[in-house]
């Protein structure tokens, strides 16, 4: 199964990676080869078989609603950023829409 | 040709438990200093893994049960994929096919019938501020419990959006599942808005999403101005599309966001992270147990006491006042005042419920030339005499137990058959018992 230059283009966009034409033709041959990949475990039967979403066969596992010590420190918060101002992350202006 | 409009609305609502959603940071974020709630799970720091708060679920189920939805047996998140800063992880986690409560309904005060698609968890993101060429960005919301109520399209007015908000931000607090502040934000809004000729029985072929509008008051405005620009348009014979629209207030206008042709592709798919919910029975029975009798059910029980409809919403407003209301009608019963009495007593007269008691109301209404004790050697004799007969209630104040001093109160009013001043005889109490403590 192909993905067409438009179509990695597209998935690009919506991951905001920007790709040079190299890359677009580069990436739809890579992920053309990972959805033949998936075509192949298309073609085992597995009508009648319930999806699994979920492997470790776990159910409910939940936490009481309480403080927990995992909170971090606003200067490791922000350790990694390029730029920061009075305690935000700074980044490119970004205009609803 | 008339037209009429069809709008679909979609309530946020951020849930008041002390931690976040998917991990124990503190969801009390309202005010703090940026990025001081956050851990590596709200900021989506690669490998951190998310946990479910039960207090949110059950806040959710809350939620659905009150607005008559089925609970689903089996309930599980996905990602909702896109791209922005305020979603540090690159999704959200939300629900999409398998939401935990669907299909239910709530009654508005006209008597028409809006029906509930959905109602499902999911959590909020950062909070972004626009300064000049530049985006700040406070993770301290992020990851904060959020439970999503979808309708069915079935508003034709902005009335019945008005009743409809005010009802459920009355139902949210009855709850105690949230403050639904709509100033801070704790309850958003959203609206789907089309417009069809009368009698149409399919739905438009576009409709209009009206977003990230932070304010009721300019929701309200912006689906009115919808309605007409849609009308309008129609009536030209323009065709109309499927977009998302902003309000700009200093024009008074929508403004168009986002067409068709860049709407969101999320790609949903089941978060891997979090295994499924099943739900039993009789958690579910347990939940609605603990319900507490719900606004427009106390206003249709008074209106059966035969209180004027206005007046029944009135002392259903908030589940304190109605509390208030239910034992002055308690003891107005035993000394035969009429519930549209005490009603009106309480509309007119606003007590301050915090202060006075409902039998003092009763005692009130019964002998108009109030015959209020507020004397304070008399009140402090009556009030000695309270904590002699309630030592243990006396004990559990002094232990820290504030709402122990209601029972002395109590004492007091019975000691001086309803008639002593409760402000003045909460201060004295406090003052001896504090005396005694030292
Ligand atoms: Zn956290």
């Amino acid at each position: 199964m192909s993905l067409s230059r438009n179509q990695v283009k597209h998935v690009a966009k919506l991951a905001n990676l920007p790709l040079t034409p190299q890359e677009e033709e580069k990436y739809s041959e890579q992920l053309s080869k990972i959805l033949d990949y998936i075509d192949q475990l298309n073609s085992v039967d597995t009508s009648g078989v319930e999806p699994t979403f979920n492997v470790s066969g776990q159910e409910n596992m939940m936490s009481e609603d309480k403080l927990g010590d995992c909170t971090i420190s606003q200067e490791d918060t922000l350790s990694n950023t390029p730029k920061e101002e009075r305690g935000f992350f700074v980044t490119k202006g970004v205009f609803e829409g | 040709m008339t037209y009429e409009p069809v709008i679909g609305l979609e309530v946020h609502v951020e849930l008041s438990t002390k931690s976040k959603m998917f991990c124990r940071c503190s969801a009390d974020y309202f005010g703090k200093e940026p990025n001081t709630h956050t851990c590596p799970v709200c900021l989506g720091l690669p490998g951190a893994l998310p946990y479910i708060n039960e207090q949110a679920i059950d806040d959710c189920i809350k939620i659905g049960l009150a607005l008559n939805c089925t609970i689903s047996e089996k309930s599980l998140f996905e990602r909702k994929n896109y791209f922005y800063p305020d979603l540090p992880k690159g999704y959200q986690i939300s629900q999409y096919r398998w939401p935990l409560c669907v299909g239910g309904k709530i009654t508005l005060d006209s008597g028409e019938i809006i029906r509930i698609n959905r109602a499902h968890q999911e959590e909020d993101t950062g909070k972004l501020t626009h300064k000049g060429k530049d985006t700040l960005i406070d993770f301290n919301r992020s990851g904060v419990p959020l439970v999503e109520i979808v309708t069915e399209p079935d508003f034709t007015d902005v009335e019945q959006i008005r009743d409809y908000a005010k009802k459920l931000q009355q139902l949210f607090r009855y709850l105690g599942v949230s403050n639904a502040d709509m100033e801070r934000g704790d309850m958003r809004l959203e609206a789907n808005v089309s417009v069809r000729p009368e009698g149409q029985k399919e739905l438009p072929s576009y409709r209009v999403e009206l977003k990230n509008i932070n304010s009721f008051r300019f929701m309200v405005a912006a689906v009115e101005y919808e309605i007409k620009r849609q009308t309008e348009a129609l009536e030209k014979g323009e065709k109309l599309s499927q977009e998302t629209r902003g309000w700009d207030e200093d024009k008074r206008q929508t403004y168009l966001q986002r067409s068709k042709e860049e709407a969101h592709d999320y790609r949903y798919f089941p978060e891997p992270d979090l295994p499924e919910l099943i739900l039993d029975q009789k958690k579910i029975e347990q939940i609605k147990k603990s319900l507490p009798e719900l606004p427009w059910d106390k206003s249709n029980r008074y209106k059966e006491l035969n209180i004027r409809v206005e007046d029944a919403v009135r002392v259903a407003e908030s589940i304190e006042l109605s509390q208030f209301f239910d034992d002055a009608l308690k003891h107005g019963k035993k000394h035969g005042v009429k519930p549209q009495d005490i009603a009106n007593y309480i509309v007119n007269k606003k007590p301050d419920i915090e202060k006075v008691l409902p039998t003092q109301i009763i005692e009130d209404i019964k002998d108009k030339k109030v015959g209020v004790i507020d004397n304070n050697e008399q009140l402090e004799v009556l009030a000695k005499q309270a904590i002699e007969e309630n030592k243990k209630s006396a004990e559990d104040f002094k232990a820290g137990k504030e709402n122990a001093i209601q029972a002395l109160i109590g004492g007091v009013m019975r000691l001086s058959s309803g008639k002593a001043d409760a402000g003045k005889v909460k201060e004295i109490l406090t003052k001896l018992l504090l005396e005694i403590k030292n």
